[in-house]
């Protein structure tokens, strides 16, 4: 059920559903609120907040900048330290390239850990139809698969859940997977971690496949970072026999030096920690430790085409530390799935209409999701302007323009659907551009104040469905300041 | 000194208490105001949904009509922040595109001299204390444009802490936005109407009779809430507090 969420209607209707769903706002009022205070807390702590941002912006500027030669260095340290890597160029190339190494072990199970770019491909829908089953084995990545849901959050993906959704969704579903629930499971946290760990114990110690993300790439030694809480994902990284590693190429950065800073920021702003609690590197194989195979595989999927917009680029600077959504007013109301991707809340709004185009109608609704109140903007430990990138993508959506789809450019036209706004907008351009023809209107609004409605037609509706509109004032200001020159000398 | 009022379109049109409140308030404090006719609106509506080339006329007719002046003063955090932080922006695109500094060149001399109300009296005309009175309970919403855009600050706070008779209570969530985003509480507007319940809740627990803030299009959003919720709260423009006098009170 995860991966690429197509056919997806606009968020404004995604969005309604969630509006209404009381006990999943509830949830995500508690969860996002709770986590918002902390990592407000956490990141006071450090006095150089402000420059390990901007070094954490400049180093990820500094990466995409130079994007080729890195990724160049990166193969060649991984390849020198016995790992294998592969370029993806889209989700089809990439879960075809997986699905083969798979079946190359010959094994027909995998378990996977930590990685969102396996979701964006929908990489266990393509492993499956193979016959390949992908257990996830990161606890939240756990609960939604055996709910058959889908990720609401980057970073708690089960979000939308709460204890006792969890607790029966184990009892139901466990044992269909593996090891079932544990009789008279309660709903309490350390129980239900318990069982969690001994279904996945069983999955761990059986299978040879493991396939992960990446939270970095260090260019200089070809070496794979994780950073994680629970410990599953090293785990996934050391047990199996292959490890096959399936990260975006924007996932790079040039040294180990540059890790400094972003093991500062990251835990502070995902998890409101000073440091999570595992951080597992990895390069290439070791003989007699962790696997014996090692596959890198560079997803790039949309991620090159981004790099060339000026603008939406920086985009490509996310570390997924989830801190836009959990500070985002508009993702605690509607929830991480009307966005229509893995990649839900503010950055989701910018990066999923630019990984695969604003086609769709989800895609093209995604960059109107916000009301542009910069609280993401504000939070974002590598400083991405997310409101100057949504009204970036507003402009593509409603006037088109040029843009690079699969290494060319095209010139796209306004999206379907914006006609009567463009029209509107012109009209008020026309309107604000001549002043005597605004103060016609205003007086003529002035002069029929008394048969104004105090709700709207058409789609003002749906603004005087839930708010009564402010009355006509009888004079504009423009004529009071006229009749009393600004109450100075008198009538004119 | 020379200053504009820039009241903007909607206060023009829907809030003309503002401006006069406004045009009180400079005057009382020895400011020569002047409302240049011509003007009519700052773009931010074509911006922010995304037609940035419908809304280039309009900033250039901003900056022909007030480009003039020595300060220009707004009553409206987000229409100051159009003109301060996307003027400047308007202009590079217009650059990346290949049509030269002409743009940027034109609305350069606007951005430096445009004030929000706030800004402008506790910065350059320096006070705090406006000698106003104003005997009511009141709540402060800092609007996100206003303080993240401009970075208002504590200003209004401190403006509202030395009116008489004005007792401030704080608002809960106070800096979660509002939810009206211009077109978003049309174009999402369930999203935008829960966000404008939550925040009138919180104003209500605060027990203040009056929801203050500096911008109206927000007031309009949470006002038309709060009579739909029949809170009894009623929402105020702090120029219409700061204008408010013992001898000349605002109701
Ligand atoms: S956009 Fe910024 S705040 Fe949001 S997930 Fe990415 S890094 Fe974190």
């Amino acid at each position: 059920m995860s991966g690429t969420y197509l056919g997806m209607p606009a968020f404004p209707e995604a969005a309604r559903e969630a509006v209404g769903n009381e006990t999943l706002r509830g949830n995500l009022r508690h969860a996002t609120h709770t986590i918002r205070a902390k990592r407000a807390k956490a990141v006071t702590e450090v006095s150089d907040w402000t420059e390990l941002r901007e070094a954490g912006k400049r180093i990820k500027d500094h990466t995409l900048r130079h994007l080729d030669r890195y990724l160049e260095q990166l193969e060649e340290s991984v390849t020198a330290a016995g790992g294998i890597v592969h370029w993806a160029a889209d989700a089809d190339e990439a879960n075809e390239i997986v699905t083969q190494l798979v079946q190359m072990t010959g094994e027909s199970e995998v378990v996977k850990v930590k990685s969102m770019a396996t979701q964006e491909i929908g990489l266990n829908e393509a492993l499956e139809a193979e016959g390949i089953h992908a257990y996830e084995t990161d606890l939240a990545e756990l609960i939604v698969q055996l709910g058959k849901d889908r990720p609401s959050h980057i970073l708690v993906p089960a979000i939308h859940r709460n204890r006792g959704e969890i607790r029966d969704i184990f009892r139901a579903e466990m044992s269909e997977w593996g090891r079932p629930a544990p009789e008279g499971l309660t709903d309490t946290p350390a129980e239900l971690a318990e069982a969690a760990r001994l279904h996945l114990r069983e999955k761990f110690l059986r299978a040879k496949v493991g396939i992960s993300g990446a939270n970095f790439m260090v260019a200089e030694t070809g070496t794979l970072v994780v950073v994680e809480s629970e410990g599953n994902g090293r785990m996934c990284l050391t047990l199996p026999e292959t490890l096959i590693s399936v990260v975006g190429i924007e996932k790079i950065v040039p040294t180990w030096r540059d890790l400094e800073v972003f093991l500062q920021t990251l835990p502070r702003s995902s998890t409101a920690e000073r440091m999570n609690p595992y951080t597992s590197t990895w390069t290439g194989t070791t003989e007699q430790d962790g696997p014996s195979t090692f596959h890198l595989v560079l997803l790039d999927n949309g991620r090159t085409d981004t790099l060339a917009d000026e603008v939406g680029r920086q985009a490509l600077r996310c570390i997924r530390c989830s801190a836009c959504l959990n500070v985002c007013p508009v993702y605690e109301r509607a929830g991480g799935h009307a966005y229509g991707s893995v990649y839900p809340g503010p950055i989701g709004a910018i990066l999923s209409p630019q990984l695969r185009g604003t086609g769709s109608e989800i895609d093209a609704s995604l960059p109107y999701a916000s009301s542009l109140c910069g609280a993401c903007y504000e939070v974002c430990p590598v400083a991405i302007d997310i409101p100057e990138v949504l009204v970036h993508l507003r402009e593509r959506v409603v006037e088109g323009g040029e843009v690079t789809r699969e290494g060319n450019k095209v010139v796209l036209r306004p999206a379907k659907g914006h006609a009567a706004e463009r029209a509107a907008m012109r009209a008020a351009r026309w309107a604000f551009t001549h002043p005597g023809a605004l103060r016609t209107g205003q007086r003529a609004a002035s002069r029929t104040r008394r048969f104004h409605p105090r709700t709207l037609p058409g789609p003002g509706r749906a603004w005087s469905g839930t708010r009564d509109l402010p009355p006509v004032p009888a004079e504009p200001f423009r004529d009071w300041w006229l009749r009393t020159r600004g109450g100075k000398d008198g009538a004119k | 000194m020379r200053v504009a009022l820039f009241l903007t379109c909607v206060n023009d049109t829907l809030y003309p208490d503002t401006g006069r409140a406004v045009v009180k308030l400079l005057t009382r404090l020895g400011v020569d105001v002047d409302f240049p006719m011509a003007q009519t609106c700052c773009g931010q509506a074509h911006y922010n949904t995304g037609y940035r080339h419908e809304a280039e006329p309009l900033a250039r007719h901003f900056s022909d009509v007030f480009g003039e002046y020595e300060a220009i003063v707004t009553p409206s955090g987000s229409c100051g922040s159009m003109v301060r932080e996307l003027y400047p922006r308007m202009g590079e695109r217009a650059r990346a595109e290949g049509r030269g500094d002409t743009l940027a060149a034109t609305l350069a001399p606007v951005v430096p001299k445009t004030y929000e109300l706030t800004e402008f009296l506790v910065d350059v005309l320096g006070v705090t204390d406006v000698g106003a009175y104003y005997p009511h309970t009141v709540t402060y919403h800092p609007t996100c444009h206003g303080l993240r855009g401009l970075g208002l600050g504590d200003r209004p706070r401190r403006l509202l802490q030395a009116v008489k008779g004005l007792e401030l209570a704080e608002l809960p969530g106070a800096d979660e936005c509002c939810g009206f985003g211009g077109t978003f509480a049309l174009k999402n507007s369930d999203v935008s109407a829960a966000m404008g319940t939550d925040k009138v809740r919180n104003a209500e627990s605060t027990g203040a009779e009056v929801l203050c803030a500096a911008d109206n299009s927000c007031l309009m959003h949470i006002g038309g809430t709060m009579t739909r919720l029949r809170t009894g709260m009623r929402p105020v423009h702090i120029a219409e507090i700061l204008a408010s006098t013992e001898e000349e009170p605002a109701v």
